[in-house]
């Protein structure tokens, strides 16, 4: 981000950038920064919150009054990371022959039909599209249960694209359970990792494949570093 | 495919962590970063008069483009009317329901339309940049290559002020 800043502004265009990590700033110097310590992956602080985002940006524009920089300053608003599990309900269990991951994403197809429609958008299908998330999942249970993560079929060999993907896919869904306002930042991330049986079964794939001797990067990128 | 290069897996595992955020934050304090001797300056344009781009980090693409790759040092060129948008970043390391719930929490391109709707800006760029946030640590393809040829791109549709989201 900052790198693209003193790039940008070097090529004659005036830049304002909102900025995550203060230190990083600091040390890198950019023409004009505005602090926000708001939930990592939410830039304009909360979703579904038009007069916020519109202050967060009046106030990152205002900068370009500044005679001269570098000008670094902080939004006055901290938002935390929320990282309670949110509480959305998962589907019962319909199909006792299906694993319990699987038969719960069969579960959600339609809540994720129902947020693709309401969005236009969904960001599952790096390597695996709403009708391949069972199989994807089958695959995480087999390399859990000792497979070669080479050999279980995921989709384009890839654990970490496979894990993007149903992640997307079942934080896409529970958009379309809970009421109110989006959920808090990592509040999603929680609810996926720690009370759903598809992140249960990732993480136990990640696990296995750590103790199977695969590529660190290969696992390790399967879920947020803090995760174990 | 490719593993993220975002950050090196040791250090993350070697931290205590409380939360993900403050890991991620401290990960970044622990980083080497590109040092700059000179700030450029460029004396902008008055806001009401000028044409306004979003470049962010998040990695988003249209759903009919080419995703992002692992070690990705290219950028994507996203049409102003385009909301068919997808997350391509390969860091697990934030939250995505935000950009799952709302697009304008990572690209505000709907705020940015109400701006000039309402005079505060000049004109919404009619392209604007999206590049994927973990680089590898020299940076060299941004600073050499990508970000000038990003920068050409937004010099060619008359952009004066960006603004940078990052993720």
């Amino acid at each position: 981000m900052c790198v693209l800043s003193h790039g940008l502004e070097a090529a004659g265009l005036a830049t304002v950038a909102l900025i995550s990590v203060r230190s990083v700033a600091e040390r890198m110097h950019p023409p004009r920064a505005l602090y926000c310590e708001f939930p990592l992956g939410r830039p304009l602080g909360a979703p579904g919150d038009a007069a916020f985002q519109r202050d967060v940006m009046t106030k990152a524009f205002a900068l370009l009054d500044a005679p001269s920089g570098p000008v670094l300053t902080d939004h006055p608003t901290v938002i935390e990371a929320d990282e309670t599990p949110m509480a959305c309900a998962l589907p019962p269990r319909f199909d006792p022959d299906a694993a319990a991951a699987v038969d719960e994403a069969r579960g959600l197809r339609r809540a994720h039909d129902r947020s693709v429609a309401a969005r236009g958008r969904t960001s599952v299908g790096r390597v695996a599209g709403p009708d391949a998330i069972p199989a994807a999942l089958e695959a995480l249970i087999d390399i859990a249960a000792g497979t070669d993560w080479t050999e279980a079929g995921l989709p384009e060999g890839d654990p970490i694209s496979t894990v993007h993907d149903i992640r997307a896919y079942y934080e896409e869904a529970a958009l379309e359970l809970v009421d109110g306002p989006a959920p808090g930042g990592r509040a999603a991330e929680a609810w996926f990792f720690e009370a759903t049986e598809a992140g249960a079964v990732v993480m136990a794939a990640r696990r296995a494949m750590k103790d199977a001797g695969a590529p660190q990067p290969f696992w390790f990128y399967m879920a947020p570093g803090h995760r174990r | 495919m490719g593993p993220t290069s975002e950050a090196p897996a040791a250090v993350c595992q070697a931290r205590p962590v409380t939360t993900g955020d403050q890991a991620m934050r401290d990960l970044a304090d622990s980083l080497p970063v590109p040092e700059f001797d000179t700030t450029a300056f460029t004396p902008p344009k008055p806001l009401a008069e000028a044409t306004v781009a979003i470049v962010t980090t998040a990695a988003i693409h249209t759903m009919d483009d080419e995703g992002f790759t692992g070690f990705d040092t290219g950028f994507r060129l996203l049409d102003r009317e385009r909301r068919d948008l997808a997350l391509g970043h390969w860091s697990p390391n934030f939250d995505r329901s935000g950009f799952a719930a709302d697009l304008d929490v990572v690209y505000p391109i709907d705020r940015l339309e109400e701006l000039a709707a309402a005079g505060v800006i000049g004109r919404v760029a009619p392209r604007h940049v999206s590049f994927a946030g973990n680089q590898p640590d020299d940076v060299a393809t941004v600073r050499l290559d990508s970000g000038p040829a990003a920068a050409e791109a937004l010099r060619h549709d008359g952009v004066d002020v960006v603004l940078l989201t990052p993720v």
